[in-house]
């Protein structure tokens, strides 16, 4: 089954060259789109059956064996994110369609959009299956020429002036990757992840220290972690809602998988676990505070993206099976209830003609739909139970006393802090945007405004982040197994090189 | 390659020059700035590999050959340079079509935020007439 490894990158790239030879033509485009991710959604689901039953699946692209050639690898952590990434992405292209048929493509040029994101969702999957760091630059890069793209659409004077920020900032977190890649070469002289592990351990302390220091900025910056985290909410709420979703949904994510990756596979030990504790900390609350300044609510669906990033660090930061799995649970939760409130934010935007706190009012009234679409991934992104952000959230505090330290109990009481403050700043939404009277700006039209093609797929990401609740135990199970085979490192390089490393 | 206190200085330099080119406001010169950053970069990869004769086969005894992997690195990161400094220079090029200039501005909501929170105002809230008066 090892040739299905390179399908999900393989497939969008050869999708986007088709969809960019049909500019023009959007029917044939959208057909394209929706077939290549429906087929790569499919092949993640297969990767992740066969990662978890048997051992991972390997390919040494164009037979060159590791370590001189390049290897994918699919690996429970890496299937689990490729399967939730690509549903994530369907959907968003669904609603995208939707959103072009109802603003008569103004929103979204369909000749430069479908090609753009087909290399964007290439970059995401390249990013997850790469067994090599030069190939996880590539797939970096791949991910974020392409959000340039998508971000700037449209080239409004609001979007070139978020935009200058973002691609400023990504390009110099790019620089320190790849300063990092080029002194881990010099290092040991390899960069094949599995090799690195045994080649590492065998560097001088101080030497692993300050590599793995520049990997974790690197990583930082495009994982949004406090205090590398200011360009997120300045950038993402200015661009079209699907694009606005997507990036919150997979780009952040990208960036706390690699996190996870190097912490388990290359630097284990925990040297730096004490940081990755209080910057998960920082980014928490700091985060949360920023949402509940905030009047816009895109820009304050991007602060709570910023601070939920910190219960990340927390899993990764206690180095303990519990807490990995915990936080990988996480992930797939954030994935999945980030996006689709992105996508309600989309919604709001488009009934009420605007997402500005003080323009809206009694949209309960008069879209009781989006109220509900709105209110149950609200309510799961703060951690309510039976939803899944409460499972996940419980997790980690069951690992953080587990742990049993002072900064794992401040944790504990930061990440309960902050799940309250995220109620509280989603209930303001929802008192000044569903409850209130409805303010003049508000269009009262009785019939829906809302395209049948964007409540869909919303409605089918809500109903996933519930279904989340359903097959915890299992996909728990799943983070389980992936945690406990990134703890003993054996696994990774043994699915790589068979034997012993070379 | 041993080190070689020539290139040390070079990449050191460079990265220096760079960093400060992108503390600028302006976009184009920000650009310089990340073009020196990328050429610093590349000179330290190049200094990770082993210097000797062309890594080709037959070519000379194998133990002198050069090492080809930084080399190719290199060549994709030289690439994604180029792609990245053509899409800078379109951006600076638009910024200043549309603004007159290619300054990176603060951000609005920011700047808005930031003026209630120093008259002690919340963001928002649920008493529309006191809303309506404070804009």
């Amino acid at each position: 089954m090892n040739f299905l490894v390179p399908l999900p990158v393989v497939m969008p790239l050869f999708g986007a060259a088709l969809t960019l030879m049909m500019a023009g033509r959007p029917r044939a485009q959208r057909t394209v789109s929706l077939t290549v991710l429906t087929a790569t959604l499919l092949v993640s689901c297969a990767l992740l059956y066969f990662s978890t039953t048997d051992a991972p699946l390997v390919v040494a692209v164009g037979g060159w064996s590791a370590p001189l050639g390049i290897v994918l690898i699919a690996d429970q952590l890496a299937a689990l994110m490729l399967v939730v990434s690509s549903a994530v992405t369907l959907c968003v292209l669904v609603y995208s369609i939707g959103q072009g048929m109802a603003d008569g493509h103004e929103e979204t040029p369909l000749s430069v959009y479908h090609p753009t994101y087909l290399v964007l969702t290439a970059g995401v999957t390249n990013a997850y299956l790469a067994g090599d760091l030069f190939n996880l630059y590539v797939g970096f890069e791949i991910l974020l020429v392409a959000s340039y793209v998508l971000l700037t659409i449209g080239g409004t004077e609001n979007r070139i002036r978020a935009g200058s920020t973002y691609v400023v900032v990504s390009l110099l977190s790019s620089v320190i990757f790849l300063t990092a890649i080029g002194l881990i070469y010099g290092a040991t002289g390899t960069l094949n992840l599995a090799q690195l592990v045994e080649r590492l351990d065998a560097l001088p302390d101080g030497l692993r220290l300050i590599l793995q220091g520049m990997l974790l900025l690197a990583f930082g910056i495009k994982a949004a972690v406090f205090p590398l985290s200011s360009w997120l909410p300045d950038s993402y709420p200015t661009a079209p809602a699907p694009v606005t979703a997507v990036f919150a949904g997979l780009l952040t994510k990208v960036g706390v998988y690699a996190i996870i990756r190097t912490e388990t596979l290359l630097f284990p030990g925990g040297r730096a676990a004490a940081v990755l504790l209080v910057l998960g900390l920082l980014t928490m609350v700091v985060g949360i505070l920023g949402a509940v300044a905030q009047s816009d609510i895109k820009r304050l669906l991007s602060f709570t993206l910023v601070s939920h990033i910190g219960y990340l660090l927390f899993g990764v930061g206690l180095t303990t099976q519990l807490g990995l799995s915990s936080a990988i649970f996480y992930v797939v939760h954030h994935i999945t209830i980030q996006t689709t409130l992105f996508l309600a934010a989309g919604l709001i935007e488009k009934r009420g003609g605007s997402t500005a706190l003080d323009k809206l009012g009694g949209l309960a009234r008069l879209s009781p739909v989006l109220a509900v679409l709105f209110l149950v991934p609200a309510l799961n992104l703060a951690g309510i139970p039976p939803f899944s952000g409460f499972i996940g959230k419980l997790g980690l505090v069951q690992a953080g006393v587990a742990d049993g330290g002072v900064l794992a109990w401040l944790l504990v009481g930061g990440g309960i802090l902050t799940s309250l403050l995220t109620l509280y700043a989603v209930a303001r939404v929802w008192n000044l945007a569903f409850w209130r009277t409805p303010p003049a700006s508000v269009p009262a039209a009785s019939r829906s405004l809302l395209p049948p093609l964007m409540v869909a797929p919303t409605m089918a990401l809500v109903v996933f982040g519930v279904a989340l609740t359903v097959v915890a135990g299992p996909l728990f199970e799943v983070g389980d197994q992936a945690a406990s085979s990134l703890m003993e490192r054996a696994y990774y390089v043994r699915a790589v090189f068979g034997g012993g490393a070379p | 390659m041993t080190p070689n206190l020539v290139y040390v200085v070079v990449i050191g330099v460079l990265f220096a020059a760079g960093v400060s080119m992108v503390l600028e406001r302006s976009l184009t010169r920000v650009l310089m700035g990340m073009i020196l950053l990328g050429n610093g970069v590349n000179l330290l990869i190049l200094l990770g590999g082993k210097a000797g004769t062309p890594p080709i086969v037959g070519a000379g005894p194998e133990p002198e050959m050069a090492d080809p992997l930084p080399q190719i690195m290199i060549l994709t990161a030289i690439v994604i340079t180029l792609g990245m400094t053509a899409f800078l220079l379109a951006l600076a090029y638009r910024s200043w079509a549309m603004s007159g200039h290619d300054e990176v501005q603060d951000d609005v909501e920011d700047q808005r935020i930031m003026q209630l929170a120093e008259r002690d105002e919340g963001s928002g809230t649920d008493d529309r007439d006191h809303h309506e008066a404070v804009r």
